[in-house]
Parts: C-alpha cells; structure tokens; sequence
C-alpha cells in the first residue's frame, strides 16, 4: 500500500553522483518555518534525473502538556536556531555557498510570527551571499514534494497537517481545491483535543494520539460533518472534549461505552476520535477521486504520517483500482526541503521574488500559485 | 428473498452509492435501486449509523418534496439497514443530454421553455427550504411520458417535457439563503462547462426563479458575492 522512501544511502531513485559539478544541475536553500518546525532543505536537480536530497534537518518547537505553541514563543525558537541549522546543512553535505543557485523560503500560509523570523532570515542570506529569493506557498512545497518522493504522477491529494485541511487535484496549471475543511484543521483538532487529555506533544501531539489509539476498541457516537466534498471539525472537538471531561472527572458520572457495559478509556477515546475524523477525510477524497475520475491518491502533510489514516485509504483506493502514495515524517511533517524543491521548480521556469516583494502572508490559497512547471 | 430477487443492472457508480435499474415487486414495474454499499475502510459501527442515516434523510426529502408537488421519483421502499432505497424510475434522458441534442438542432422554443421550467422548479424548493446540494444538469431529468397508475390499467401517457430533481443524497433543510444561492452557484458552473451558449440559457432559469417567490431576490444577491468568490468562503478576516 503505501510507498515509504527508504533509507537515503539506500533509496534506489538516488542516482550516482554523476552529475555532481556539471554545470547543468541546479541547488536550492529551502527555509521553512510557518508552524512550530523549522526546517532547513538543500536539494539539487539535474536534468532527467530525480531530485537529490544534499540535506533535511529540522528542529521542532516542543510546549508543555496541556498547551499549544504561541506565534512569539515559536518566532524566538526560530530565530535562535535559524543560523546553527543552516550551517549544519551546508557542512554535513558539503555544499558550498557558491553552489547555490536560490534561496528558497515559506511565503505562506502560517503563523504571522514564525513566517516573519525565517522570512528575515531569507532576505539577509540572500543580500549577503548575494542569492535570488524564491517565495514558495507552503501548501505546494507539500504536494510537488509527495510527487517527487512517490512518484505518483497525477494524484487527488488529500493535504491534512495542523493547519490545513484539503482535497486537491491538478487541472489547467493550478492545483484546484475540490474540497476542504470550513472552520478548524484536522491536525488542529487532534492537537486540541491531545491538550484536553494532557497528552504529551513530544515528539507530536498526533503521533501520541496515533499510538493510543492502537490500544482502544470502544467506538462512542461522536458528529459527523460531511457536506458534500467539504467537512468541518469543530463541532466534533467540542463534542470530543465534553467526552473527555465527562472521563476525566467522572461527573456527571463515569463515561461508558455505548452498550453500558464497560467504563470508557483515554485510549477509547483516541481511537473514536481518529476513526471518526479519518473517515470523513476518506470519503471527502473518494468523492473528489469519483469527480475527476482518478484512482491514484497522495496524502501529504503531517497528520499524513498517521499509518490509520493510510490504511483506511489504502482500503479505499483499493476498492476502487488504485492505489495510495504515502511518505513518512522527513517529508510529511514540515520541513525545509519541500520548500526547496518547489522553489527550484518556479524558479527553473523564471521566477523569483524579489526584495521588496519578500513578504510573508498567513492566507496564501493553494490555488493563487501559478503551476507552470506542469503541462 | 435472494432467489426471488428481481435483475439489476448498475447504471452508475458513484463515490457513496451504486445505482441500478432493476423492478420493484412486478416484472412490468421498472424501479431505481440506490444502494449505499458497506466502507470497508469505516468502522462497522459508524458505517451502520452512517448508511441508515443518509438512506433516511433522503428518503424524507423525496417525500417532503413529493408532499409539495416537486418533481422528484416517489419512494417504493426503503431497508435502511441495507442501505437500498427503491425508488420511480423517471424514464427520459438528463437535461445535459436533451440540451446538447435540442441545440444542435437549433429548436430554441423548447429550450426558452425548458429554462423556464427549470428555474420555476428550483425556485419551488428554495421556496420550501430545500436544498438539493449537488445541482448539476446531470441531476435534472426531462421526461415526456409519464405513467398514471401503478398496477394494472397502468397507461403511459404523452405530457410536455417535465423537469424532475434527481439524487437528493447531498440535500437538506435550510432557510440560508447562503445555501440556496450555492445551489444556483453549481447549477450555473455545470451549465458553463457544458453548454458554450450558456450564458444566455442559464440567466432564463434565473430570470424565471426570481419571478417565482418572494425570497428569490435575496438569494440572487447573495449569488453575486458566491460568484465574485466562488463555491468557497473567503478565509479573509
């Protein structure tokens, strides 16, 4: 079912270093910092050939159990670490300033603060190692970075992280939003709900959420929000949190499951919570895949690392003749070399941002990027 | 029940349901058969809770709509727990279809009054506070024969074309005139990417709708601000 890149000194798509000083390849910086991860990417593209990841570090801003991450708490994180990261990347791969063709950096959309650290950062490297400046749109760094890794071709995409929510497919160099979430993010849910439970958001509140729910069996009736290709979550994270409340303090009494025979657990609850909020997203994706008449399916994005949610997929597309695409977190979670790619990718077709123009925005729609790269 | 079971035949298959042409209760009797079939990916619990629930609103809807003289298929028989709603099969052809063939054959009356019909339908169920929620030319059928009776004596009888909704498995209750001007938001995209000379076609239906009830006006000026930033909400402040 899902295509997992492996190891980097093993993954048989990485060529030889052939290409490694011809002039015709070209090397991208990618800086990412639109949530609580800074990532920094190098990628190198030669001609016919499939991109090289020269580097993909990262450094996520952790908050204590019970709490979300502030924009002025993670535009600090970012900014302390911004230069030993991106120094780190250069010497471990051992890319020299000059090699560099443009520097690549989030645009949007996030969180206003942490945008604003890295995008400072962007302009300053590219003033003093005197670099283009590529603005890339987060949302398309995520889905030209699937592509790449999976190798699927023309795939519906389904984008679910903590910010964002939508089910995408390609037409006419755009990717269209056929469907997405109308208040709340997936991932935001999670995350919201891991905070009511007191579940630890190290290394990521979804993945704790993840392994819980391995151990539950108890389905509770939680609402359901579908409309048509659009859901929403919000009503279900109130709905769960009354749960969770109702568990933790026993009041008005004890939570037990739906046939009143056992007293609901922590665990119980993770595993309603995702098997609910996962099928929504799964049909949501069928129905834009019946649409545009496509059986291939790319999830990227963070809660896109969810092995239920890719199997739950997987079973789907199955039904249907296709099949499902899936990375796991060094590109799914946030991280600077999507940034990169996507970047390289404008940038190879002539694009670039220039300084006055090196802004950040929290609302970028994934449709407003110009896909010219693709036929 | 398996070994008396009339032949189908699947017409369409969709994301959430298969639908098939098979009869209900008599060989003479040609019946639609929508079968939501069971996700395998979903747990048996919300599949069940799921499957019975749309399967009910649905039929509800057909049958309000029924009550209020709406052209939709009457409702035969429902089992929930099979996800399967036997309903009329409207023999005719979608409105895209008979809108491709009318045009090339440049018979203008019928399609000013088709429009007109159209938009006197829609506007019934606005009207009503329903709506449909997946408005496209496929789900609006135009049939010319329609049968009196059901059993025996039944006769086909020739009528003017007659516009019927169809699929009202996105559909719900709603007094916003938000949803109702989404409603003629899809309908007017599917006429545009269909039909090269919509334009003109599909501002009859909305001429014909704004003269039909009192509401329609706010609707349609809420269809200007649906159109200036398409079928999504601006996530702007």
């Amino acid at each position: 079912m899902s295509k997992r890149p492996q190891d980097e000194t093993t993954n048989p798509r990485k060529q030889p270093r052939l290409a490694m000083s011809t002039p015709k390849s070209t090397i991208a910086l990618g800086l990412e910092g639109s949530a609580n991860k800074l990532g920094i990417g190098l990628i190198r593209h030669t001609p016919g050939q499939p991109a090289e990841v020269l580097s993909n570090i990262r450094h996520t801003f952790v908050s204590p159990p019970g709490e979300g991450f502030l924009p002025k708490d993670v535009a600090l994180h970012h900014r302390s670490w911004i230069v030993p990261l991106i120094k780190r990347a250069l010497s471990e791969s051992g890319t020299k300033v000059a090699d560099i063709d443009c520097i690549c950096y989030t645009k949007g959309p996030g969180m206003g603060a942490p945008l604003q650290s890295v995008a400072v950062a962007a302009r300053a490297l590219s003033l003093l190692w005197k670099k283009p400046l590529v603005g890339v749109n987060h949302c398309v760094g995520h889905i030209e970075m699937g592509r790449e890794i999976t190798g699927a071709d023309n795939p519906v995409v389904l984008y679910v992280s903590g910010g964002n929510t939508q089910v995408i497919a390609y037409a006419a160099q755009r990717y269209r939003i056929f469907g997405e979430a109308l208040d709340i993010a997936v991932g935001n849910c999670l995350d919201r709900f891991a905070r009511t439970l007191q579940i630890s958001n190290d290394p990521a509140p979804g993945y704790n959420i993840e392994q819980m729910a391995k151990l539950g069996k108890n389905l509770l009736d939680l609402p359901y929000t579908v409309k048509g290709m659009d859901c929403s979550f919000s009503g279900i994270l109130a709905s769960v949190d009354q749960l969770a409340n109702q568990l933790l303090t026993g009041k008005p009494k004890p939570l037990m499951n739906v046939e009143g025979t056992e007293v609901v657990t922590r665990e119980d609850l993770c595993f309603t919570l995702q098997e609910t909020v996962f099928s929504m997203l799964v049909e949501i994706t069928e129905r834009a895949m019946a649409h545009v008449g496509s059986s291939q399916v790319l999830i990227v994005g963070g809660v896109g690392c969810n092995e239920r949610l890719q199997e739950m997929m997987g079973l789907m597309a199955r039904d249907r003749g296709g099949s499902v695409y899936a990375t796991d977190e060094r590109f799914c979670i946030d991280n600077g070399i999507m940034i990169a790619h996507a970047g390289l990718l404008a940038h190879k077709q002539g694009f670039e941002t220039t300084l006055e123009e090196s802004t950040c925005t929290q609302r970028f729609r994934t449709d407003e990027v110009l896909v010219n790269w693709r036929d | 029940m398996a070994a008396t079971e009339a032949p189908r035949e699947l017409i369409k298959q969709g994301a959430e349901a298969l639908v098939y042409k098979t009869t209900y209760l008599l060989p003479t009797i040609p019946a639609l058969l929508k079968h939501r079939p069971r996700k395998p990916y979903r747990h048996p619990t919300l599949d069940l809770r799921l499957t019975k629930h749309r399967c009910l609103s649905e039929t509800r809807l057909l049958t309000r709509c029924r009550g209020l003289g709406i052209p939709v298929p009457a409702v035969y028989f429902v089992d929930e727990a099979r996800g399967e709603i036997y309903m009329e099969w409207i023999s005719g052809r979608s409105i895209r279809e008979v809108l491709d063939a009318m045009i090339a054959e440049g018979r203008k009356e019928e399609v000013n009054d088709l429009m007109k019909k159209m938009g006197q339908v829609v506007a019934k169920l606005h009207q009503n506070d329903i709506v449909h929620g997946d408005l496209t030319t496929s789900n609006v059928m135009v049939r010319g024969e329609r049968k009196s009776g059901l059993l025996a004596g039944a006769t086909m009888e020739k009528v003017d074309a007659e516009v019927v909704l169809i699929d009202l498995g996105l559909g719900m209750m709603s007094t916003q005139e938000e949803d109702k001007a989404v409603d003629l938001y899809v309908l007017e995209r599917a006429f545009l990417s269909t039909h090269p000379q919509a334009e003109d076609l599909f501002q009859d239906v909305l001429t014909a709708y704004e003269g039909s009830f009192k509401g329609a006006k706010a609707v349609m000026k809420r269809l200007a601000d649906v159109r200036m930033r398409g079928r999504k909400r601006s996530m702007l402040g």
